[in-house]
């Protein structure tokens, strides 16, 4: 426990936040790790956790008739994966699959939902940081969207 | 002015003494196909002695026999004469004339020309290269030049982004280059196929964690004109000095030499004032649509 | 102006001038009419030149009308520019030979020829010399042109009479000029005195002067010749205010005004096509039939073009606003970037050769008014 409030509160993503909001949150954490190929979670599954990736590489990716498996994005060492857990009617929209061995902390988002519906600074400080991730993930989803390098190999 | 038959035994430079629109011819020497569009021709002069010198960055114009000319980023080593190396994609008439061509056949040269990426101004500083799709070949001189001094820089970050695995150029050099331990690689793709193990996301997100210091760094920067302006406002979010951060600009020419007004843009000609510009000189540009 | 070397030469005389220049082997250029308008060509005598004729000219419009006087220069000014013999509309640079798998060049056969231009405008000798430094001066300039400008022999010509798109003296072009040519004249007509009020600005005019008969002027001779050049200063038919026009343009980069302008204007380009300054061109690879030789051609080119300026995703200025934009800022702002002067000499051609007859003294004020 005491690791896991020392590697919270020294990551960025939790700069500036309460001492007391950051043992809350290690209240709903645990270690995690997946195996090469291991799926985090499904899509259309119940999203009821985010993750801290401390080692690892994970694959966002869908699945498309006739195509296969496509890879939207990468998430590593340092980045947040999962937002969906805060934005009804919280299921996963995604595959995510451990490309390689991934550790990760994971945080029970039911159980911090409920805990800021109680505590609205708690919910405030989650809410300011994962409007940052979702604000970025849409800009880089446009730029991706523009296919500003023309035409494909296949 | 008056030579009325013209054997090509003169060096470039000799050339542009009696008019800069005659060219060089250079011979096919071998042609390596890069991805489905995209290829490079290696070039040796015809004439004996061919001795061209080139600063990374700068372009040749390009002749098709009885086709065009079209302006072509120089993407082979500085450091050495020959051969001549282009990388292009097959998007027009002449660069379409270009894929056809065979080992043996010719083209024409003029050049080089244009301005050249920082290389010697960057010495003691991080460099920190953003490449998009394409935008490899007029940076790989960079990579030679500096990996030929390397004590002469601090930390040197190679980030390349396309559009899947399969548009990357260079593939056996990136494998090179990424095992080299006085070079960091990072490489990502747009989208990617489930055998594709590394990196996927548009090339700005490699740069917050690259490793290098944006207070002490010359970025360069080269690709499609939205993905220069994404790595851009990235790396000043990130801290790096826009006076130490260049692009290069693309536009058409037909002359190369500042006479025919075409790649003008703004109060600019891109063919002698660029196509490699500062940042800050050039970031008007980037807002004002149409100019 | 050193007064006591100015002369004058009779206009019974003037023929000699044309003598005097033959004997020295200049191909000689100068106005003409033609076609209902007074054009630049060759010509061999001063009967040539358009003599009793004088123009009127609007935004749109070009008349040419009788004169009651017979002067040689009374005209205004036509839409041929000095340009279309420096610069010409369309060349051939070179032309390749196929052999075997490579193929040869054999450059254009050029032979400098000695011109002379008689009837040169202060605001064309302006114009000239601003082309100098784009064609001339620069780091890769056009062999030919450089040749041609070597071997030039220039009789300018004072204005008197300025037209009413003329506005040489907003932009420091004439009416008068002051260096730059080989000789000048100030034609005067005084009813029963018609005579040339002459000055010699090199070795070369000196030495054409010379055969020439001519007479040392008289001081009051003098006198008019400045003063009527002095009137037409006065007499401009617009100005265009160039006080910090440079930075109002470049900060209206996106005023609307440039739509409303666009309402009216076709891109048809013939501004470019009249300009003196103007020097874009574009370069035409081709072959003929059987593949063996190929060319290299220029040709003029404008930048109303759609696909003048482009990248392999599509036209940059594709809309009709941008594409008067540029010309606009590039003639008055970017030039001056560029070049270190304005590219506009205020001949007033694009205002008169403009199908709709835009002007552009009034674009740039609008321009200034609303920033």
């Amino acid at each position: 426990m005491e690791n896991l409030e020392r590697i919270l509160t020294e990551h960025p993503f939790l700069t500036g936040m309460d001492k007391k909001h950051i043992q809350t949150l290690v209240g709903c954490a645990s270690n995690v790790a997946f195996k090469e190929g291991e799926f985090i979670f499904k899509e259309g599954s119940d999203a009821d956790s985010f993750y801290f990736i401390r080692h690892g590489r994970v694959q966002i990716e869908t699945h498309v008739p006739q195509k296969g498996a496509i890879v939207i994005r990468s998430r590593e060492a340092g980045e947040i994966l999962g937002w969906s857990w805060l934005v009804p009617p919280y299921k996963w929209h995604f595959d995510a699959r451990a490309v390689e061995l991934t550790r990760a902390i994971v945080l029970d988002g039911k159980c911090l939902r409920d805990k800021c519906e109680d505590d609205h600074d708690l919910g405030y400080e989650i809410m300011k940081r994962f409007n940052l991730i979702i604000a970025e993930r849409l800009e880089q989803t446009r730029f991706q969207l523009m296919d500003v390098y023309g035409k494909n190999a296949k | 002015m008056f030579m009325a038959k013209m054997q090509n035994k003169s060096k470039t430079s000799d050339i542009s003494l009696i008019d800069p629109m005659l060219v060089q011819a250079y011979t096919i020497q071998r042609v390596v196909r890069e991805t489905f569009d995209t290829f490079s021709l290696e070039l040796e002069p015809q004439s004996g002695g061919g001795e061209f010198k080139f600063a990374p960055g700068q372009f040749n114009m390009l002749y098709v026999y009885g086709v065009g000319e079209v302006p072509i980023s120089i993407s082979g080593d500085p450091s050495k004469e020959t051969p001549l190396i282009h990388t292009t994609r097959a998007v027009g008439t002449v660069t379409k004339a270009m894929k056809n061509l065979k080992v043996g056949d010719t083209i024409g040269i003029r050049g080089p020309y244009g301005s050249s990426w920082p290389v010697k101004e960057a010495e003691g500083y991080d460099v920190v290269i953003v490449a998009g799709g394409i935008g490899l070949a007029p940076l790989r001189p960079v990579l030679y030049y500096l990996l030929q001094r390397r004590n002469k820089y601090g930390r040197i970050v190679l980030l390349y982004g396309t559009r899947t695995p399969e548009d990357m150029l260079y593939r056996k050099q990136l494998e090179k280059w990424r095992s080299r331990f006085d070079l960091e690689t990072y490489l990502t793709v747009d989208r990617a196929t489930g055998s594709w193990r590394g990196n996927v996301g548009v090339v700005t997100t490699l740069i917050g964690r690259a490793p290098f210091d944006p207070l002490h760094s010359v970025a360069v920067v080269c690709g499609p004109e939205i993905m220069m302006r994404y790595t851009v406002l990235e790396l000043l979010k990130r801290g790096v000095d826009e006076e130490k951060t260049y692009i290069s600009m693309e536009r058409n020419m037909k002359c190369g030499i500042g006479l025919c007004g075409h790649c003008q843009l703004g109060s600019s000609f891109v063919c002698k004032d660029g196509p490699v510009y500062r940042y800050d000189n050039i970031k008007h540009a980037f807002t004002m649509w149409e100019m | 102006m050193n007064n006591e070397s100015k002369s004058v030469i009779e206009r019974k005389d003037f023929q000699a001038l044309f003598d005097a220049l033959s004997a020295e082997g200049y191909k000689i250029s100068g106005p003409t009419v033609r076609d209902n308008a007074v054009i630049y060509d060759e010509i061999g005598s001063a009967e040539e030149l358009p003599i009793g004729w004088t123009d009127h000219q609007e935004g749109g419009s070009y008349r040419l009308t009788k004169s009651k006087k017979k002067t040689l220069f009374g005209f205004i000014l036509g839409p041929y520019t000095w340009k279309k013999l420096l610069y010409p509309p369309e060349k051939k640079i070179w032309e390749a030979q196929k052999s075997d798998r490579s193929f040869e060049i054999v450059e254009a056969e050029s032979k400098p020829i000695k011109q002379a231009f008689v009837g040169v405008r202060p605001c064309e000798l302006k114009a000239i010399g601003i082309q100098d430094k784009i064609l001339r001066d620069g780091q890769h300039s056009d062999p030919e042109y450089g040749a041609l400008r070597r071997n030039l022999f220039i009789v300018a010509v004072n204005c008197t009479n300025p037209g009413n798109n003329c506005f040489c003296v907003s932009m420091n072009s004439g009416p008068g000029v002051s260096d730059g040519f080989d000789l000048a004249l100030t034609e005067m007509f005084n009813g029963k005195d018609h005579y040339f009020v002459i000055e010699a600005g090199s070795r070369a005019g000196k030495k054409i002067l010379e055969k020439i008969p001519h007479r040392p002027a008289k001081p009051e001779e003098l006198e008019q010749a400045e003063k009527a050049v002095e009137r037409a200063a006065s007499k401009m038919g617009r100005s265009l205010d160039m006080k910090g026009l440079k930075e109002i343009l470049h900060n209206n980069f996106d005023s609307h005004y440039w739509g409303e302008i666009a309402k009216r204007c076709l891109t048809c380009g013939n501004c470019t096509m009249v300009c003196p300054t103007c020097f874009c061109c574009n370069i035409e690879d081709t072959t003929n039939l059987g593949g063996d030789r190929a060319e290299r051609r220029r040709y003029w080119d404008t930048c109303y073009s759609v696909d003048f300026s482009y990248i392999h995703g599509g036209s940059i200025r594709s809309t009709d606003y941008s594409r008067y934009r540029q010309w606009l800022m590039h003639k008055i702002a970017y030039w001056q970037d560029q070049f270190g002067t304005p590219g506009c000499v205020g001949c007033g051609r694009c205002i008169t050769w403009c199908p709709v007859g835009i002007d552009i003294t009034e674009e740039a004020g609008a321009i200034r008014e609303k920033a």
